[in-house]
């Protein structure tokens, strides 16, 4: 499902603009990117949770010379899907 | 964050009302949840994708008795972040030395 064909279903549900679902998932999406970047856990029962995870710095290898390269510390998002979505996804 | 408080940022932010907030904000989830379990991936651009993957049989082990447990194959569901939110998040460090 891409964006758009979220923003159409909401339209259709809620009956409203177009536009207004378009800054709705936008407004969402950006509030839990924001969320993630301060450190903040979203946690959304019954789908899952994101969160931001500290990776350190480590001395890497490229596997394709064997080189030996620095990997500087980093920070990743992280999700963590709820169980009852993964027992709906198993479900048969 | 919880959607309670996605809803209030909706209000603050489009001036809709809170009970509207709240019911858009579920139905969103709601929508994201259904489409998933359906097995079909959801791309939302700038942010990432979630994506069903399958996992493979294989046997498990318990790990105090040692006893073994078949593990049938199932369904993942896997977060991959776009490089939009992986920069945002590493945005106060060097970006150019970073592995991409």
């Amino acid at each position: 499902m891409l964006k758009s064909q979220l923003e159409d279903k909401l339209t259709a549900v809620f009956k409203i603009d177009q536009e207004l679902s378009q800054k709705i998932v936008f407004s969402i999406v950006e509030s839990i990117s924001t969320a993630i970047n301060e450190d903040d856990r979203v946690e959304i029962r019954g789908f899952g949770s994101f969160f931001k995870k500290n990776y350190k710095a480590y001395k890497g290898r490229n596997p394709k010379t064997g080189e030996s390269v620095m990997v500087p510390e980093k920070n990743l998002p992280l999700f963590r899907s709820s169980k009852d979505l993964i027992s709906k996804l198993n479900k048969f | 964050m919880t959607k309670k408080d996605i809803a209030s940022l909706l209000h603050k932010q489009l001036g809709l009302n809170l009970k509207e907030s709240a019911r858009i904000v579920d139905k969103f989830f709601e929508i994201i949840v259904e489409t998933l379990s359906a097995g079909e991936d959801v791309k939302l651009p700038k942010f990432g994708s979630l994506k069903i993957q399958n996992r493979k049989p294989r046997i498990g082990r318990n790990p105090t008795t040692g006893e073994k447990i078949d593990i049938t194959s199932r369904k993942a569901i896997v977060f991959r972040p776009s490089k939009i939110l992986r920069s945002k998040l590493n945005s106060d460090k060097n970006e150019e030395d970073k592995v991409e």
